[in-house]
């Protein structure tokens, strides 16, 4: 068993239920120290316990943290309370709640609970799209879109017209391809992000998306909080748009992406009044065909659109109004543009706010400086979470392909030192995402019934110098993997003598 | 006269947000285009021309702009312009008639701003010519500020660009550029008779397309409940053709595709409103004028391709004597800021009058894109859309001073010159506050990208 290393260095897991997890004993966190067995006895339990799991696996464990402070965000501030978790729930919040007898206990003084962070838009749980992290249409502007075999499929016959439904996976579903071992899920794990919007992101019709606890371990069934969640869309032609011939085939614009999705939109209409008509009276009726592609786009919730620019924020929200289709826009490049909020207002959508704010690229020519507009946008990017908070536009904030808990925990402090009220940027990462994706009835805060997801932190969450203590997903303990010694985000002049 | 400055002084101070106002053009040369040229005023009331004329009434209130020793004309219309979309091609098929250059209109373009501050108030934005049938298109106000929407021209009927000869056969072609890839990537059609072939098959699918719609809806007017034929974006565009309800723009060069398509019109029974280019037109005018097709031509352009080794710089007014409806157009942004001179050149080649050679690029490009009632001529009740110039506008040495659109003034020399030390500054704020936070060790980005 791979805990066993975590067992004898003295550190806890916790969530006796699932037979993967083991039982623990002494938890020792924040200076406190819970001893359960005596000493002598640790090693004899522990062993006896790794070959009796099954035994375990319906076991009715509790765990409390104590003397915590409790930012619920759905709530106030508990200044020093209590969390009970049982059974992967919070049983319990506040402050004067009785811990219940069976419960494990943590001593929290020092130490402060968050819900557990929400990316609300990724692609972490599906391993293969990790290279194309970055959403063809987000932020990252990843020159090469993911090649999946549908992909390929599709290159060799090139799409010649919306009938041959291009790039589109639209009834693929995020929930049936995450996999507990994706190498991104302990890492992320790391920043306090428990939960993510798992979307298919490839082409111009990814697939359904899903909420997705991050467990390790575990079978993918367990993880899936829920699905579908909307329908991820991307607005990249396949090159070639130019005067020479079809590249990928159809579309290689962004008017011909938008001419394809209005088309798969009166599609679908005639669609669905062909097989009503058919259902209604078969008989002496040619049968319609299936369309997988109608299906799935028909399955969606809500349809994630991409907008970085205020003239894309516009053309998008006008597009959406046009398919009268239920809308979440994601980029967000230049919220910090006052009209962005107003637009976002007035058609009532929310915006999912990329973390990765643009930078000038290294080595770029010192007497190019770009335009006033590009200058522009990396001086205020980051303050665009502020211009939403303070016009009371609805957002939630997403990773955009940034791994390493240091370099996510920066980004958002980047919002914070741009005008971002730090609870704000919590709820941008918590409660908002889950309202967005229909949710917030079971996540997305500390309340009584909600899933257990919570992250322990020493320090005010997204300090520079705050650590995570502890990551719970669905009541199950984890910690933040050891930094890695030379990593990418790493701060300069680390090591030394 | 009466008059009052406070107005202008306050819009001045005010700075950008352009609002309409009452004005009064006063004592400039006024090239009307459709009623003559005489020194007088232009008042400007409501966004329209209230009144022109050598004696006007100016209302109490109104902003005069004073044009003592400058002329005032209206305001240019380009009718071949790529300019504020951010897609010109979608090449990937033949027929891409579904794709709609509206759907990407960049209204932050910057060169709306260029063409504008070039006297440029209203364009014709084009799909390209990589396709026999192309994408739709639209037209545009340089409304510069307003949102996308805002710089459509209301009440324009929307186009199809359709091309011919070289640039739609480029694709098809193994040796047309493509190299390596040309296996894969080529598309039908690799020949000029290919091109036609692909334009007479979409006609026949529009047809058999209008018919199932007209099928239905005479079924829906007996009161039957059917259910509608599929709709489709390809054909839609073509079905309006053939309805007369959009007009048909057509990328051309050599006299034989202009009678090709002229033929495959009468054909199918629709009408090229406008011929693009059309460089040997001189050859066919009066073909031409018979099918009442306009033509859209450059000025003294030739020579630069394969296609356009008879062009001559008499096109214009060759076409223009032979009854043909001629303009003069830019298809390119540089270009397009001194169409005024690109008009004066027809005077030179072909004698034309200074208002022939002016109607060229204001009033012949509205009669071809049907807003010759709103626009392209000073008139009383037309939109306001003028143009104030230092010299004779037909120079290379005129430079335009004022440009109002729908009477809001959206250009005003004076003020672009004043500002532009402000706007130095703030870029040079930016870079160096850029330059400040690199310096400093681990300023925060985002992964993927090395701070400098």
């Amino acid at each position: 068993m791979v805990r066993s290393a975590s067992l004898s260095a003295g550190s806890a897991i916790l969530g006796p239920w699932p037979s993967h997890s083991i039982l623990l004993f002494r938890i020792d966190l924040g200076g406190g120290v819970v001893d359960w067995f005596p000493t002598l006895m640790r090693q004899t339990v522990a062993a006896l316990l790794l070959t009796s799991l099954g035994a375990f696996a319906d076991d009715p464990g509790a765990m409390a943290i104590r003397n915590a402070r409790i930012v619920t965000v759905s709530g106030p501030v508990i200044a020093k309370g209590t969390v009970v978790i049982r059974k992967g729930l919070i049983e319990a919040v506040g402050d004067g709640i009785t811990v219940p007898p069976d419960a494990w206990i943590v001593e929290g003084d020092g130490l402060t609970v968050y819900p557990g962070l929400i990316d609300s838009l990724t692609t972490v749980g599906i391993p293969s799209l990790a290279t194309a992290a970055a959403p063809a249409g987000g932020r990252g502007a990843a020159a090469t879109p993911a090649v999946t075999p549908t992909d390929t499929a599709a290159a060799v016959t090139r799409s010649m017209g919306p009938e041959d439904r291009p790039r589109t996976t639209s009834w693929a579903l995020a929930a049936d391809e995450i996999v507990a071992t994706d190498r991104r899920i302990a890492t992320v794990r790391g920043a306090g992000i428990t939960t993510t919007a798992t979307f298919p992101m490839r082409g111009i019709f990814g697939g359904q998306g899903a909420i997705v606890d991050l467990l390790s371990d575990e079978k993918p069934a367990k993880m899936v909080v829920a699905s579908p969640i909307g329908q991820y869309a991307a607005m990249t032609g396949g090159g070639r748009g130019g005067g020479g011939g079809g590249g990928a085939g159809f579309p290689g614009t962004t008017m011909g992406v938008i001419s394809y999705i209005r088309q798969i939109y009166l599609d679908l209409d005639h669609y669905q009044a062909v097989k009503a008509a058919y259902a209604r009276d078969p008989r002496g009726m040619p049968r319609p065909e299936y369309d997988r592609a109608l299906e799935g786009i028909a399955a969606s919730k809500r349809l994630l659109l991409p907008a970085n620019r205020l003239v894309e924020v516009d053309r998008m929200l006008r597009f959406a109004a046009e398919l009268k289709q239920n809308t979440v826009l994601y980029g967000g490049l230049e919220a910090y543009r006052p009209e962005v909020a107003e637009l976002l207002k007035k058609y009532n959508t929310p915006l999912l706010v990329s973390l990765k704010f643009p930078v000038r690229v290294a080595d770029s020519d010192p007497d190019e400086p770009g335009t006033l507009r590009a200058l522009e946008q990396r001086d205020k990017a980051p303050s665009a979470p502020a211009a939403l908070e303070k016009a009371g536009a609805k957002f939630a904030l997403y990773s955009d392909g940034i791994e390493q808990p240091r370099d996510f925990q920066r980004a958002v402090k980047k919002a914070i030192d741009a005008g971002l009220s730090k609870e704000a940027a919590l709820r941008a990462l918590t409660l908002s995402p889950a309202e967005i994706y229909g949710v917030a009835d079971r996540t997305g805060s500390i309340e009584k019934g909600k899933i257990a997801n919570l992250v322990v932190t020493k320090g005010d969450l997204f300090d520079d110098a705050t650590t995570v203590q502890m990551i719970i997903v669905d009541g199950r303990k984890y910690e933040p993997e050891p930094v890695p010694a030379t990593g990418a985000g790493g701060r300069g002049g680390r090591g030394g003598n | 006269m009466r008059i009052q400055c406070m107005a202008l002084i306050t819009c001045l101070l005010a700075g950008a947000p352009v609002y309409a106002q009452t004005y009064v053009i006063r004592n400039g040369t006024i090239m009307t285009v459709a009623k003559g040229t005489f020194v007088g005023s232009v008042v400007v009331k409501d966004g329209k021309i209230l009144e022109a004329g050598p004696n006007v009434t100016a209302p109490v209130g109104a902003t005069v702009i004073d044009a003592t020793g400058a002329f005032v004309t209206p305001g240019i219309i380009d009718c071949h312009s790529h300019i504020a979309i951010e897609n010109v091609n979608e090449g990937s098929v033949a027929v891409s008639s579904m794709v709609d250059v509206r759907d990407v209109i960049n209204p932050e373009d910057i060169a709306i701003y260029r063409a504008m501050a070039g006297g440029v108030t209203t364009a014709n934005i084009l799909h390209g010519s990589a396709n026999p049938i192309g994408g739709q298109t639209l037209v545009l106000k340089m409304r510069w500020g307003a949102d996308a929407h805002g710089l459509i021209f209301e009440g324009a009927v929307p186009g199809i660009k359709f091309a011919l000869g070289e640039n739609p056969k480029r694709a098809g072609n193994p040796a047309g550029g493509l190299g390596a890839n040309a296996a894969t990537t080529a598309r039908y059609p690799a020949t000029r008779m290919g091109v036609e072939d692909v334009i007479r098959e979409a006609f026949n699918d529009a047809k058999a397309y209008k018919s199932d719609w007209d099928a239905y809806d005479a079924a829906v007017a007996k009161g039957e409940h059917p259910i509608p034929p599929r709709k489709d974006l390809r054909l839609e565009p073509l079905k309006e053709v053939l309805e007369g309800k959009r007009y048909v723009h057509v990328h051309s060069y050599l006299a034989d595709e202009i009678l090709m398509i002229l033929r495959i019109a009468d054909d199918y029974g629709f009408k090229v409103r406008t011929l693009q280019h059309v460089l040997e037109g001189y050859k066919v005018a009066k073909e031409i004028a018979d099918h009442d097709a306009g033509a859209s031509t450059f000025s003294d352009w030739y020579d630069y391709k394969e296609e356009v080794r008879d062009a001559i710089p008499y096109n214009a007014a060759i076409m223009q004597k032979k009854g043909v409806v001629v303009s003069l157009n830019s298809d390119d942004p540089e270009l397009m800021r001194h169409l005024n001179s690109e008009a004066g050149k027809a005077m030179k080649y072909g004698g034309l009058t200074a208002d022939e050679a002016l109607a060229m690029v204001t009033l012949n490009p509205a009669k071809q894109l049907g807003i010759d009632k709103q626009v392209g001529s000073i008139e009383t009740g037309k939109d306001a859309d003028l143009v104030v110039y230092d010299k004779f506008p037909l120079s290379d040495y005129a430079r335009v001073q004022k440009v109002l659109i729908d009477g809001k003034l959206y250009f005003d020399r004076d003020k672009e010159i004043a500002g532009q030390e402000a706007k130095t500054a703030e870029m040079m704020k930016l870079i160096e506050k850029e330059k400040a936070a690199a310096a400093r060790p681990a300023a925060g980005g985002g992964r993927g990208q090395v701070n400098p």
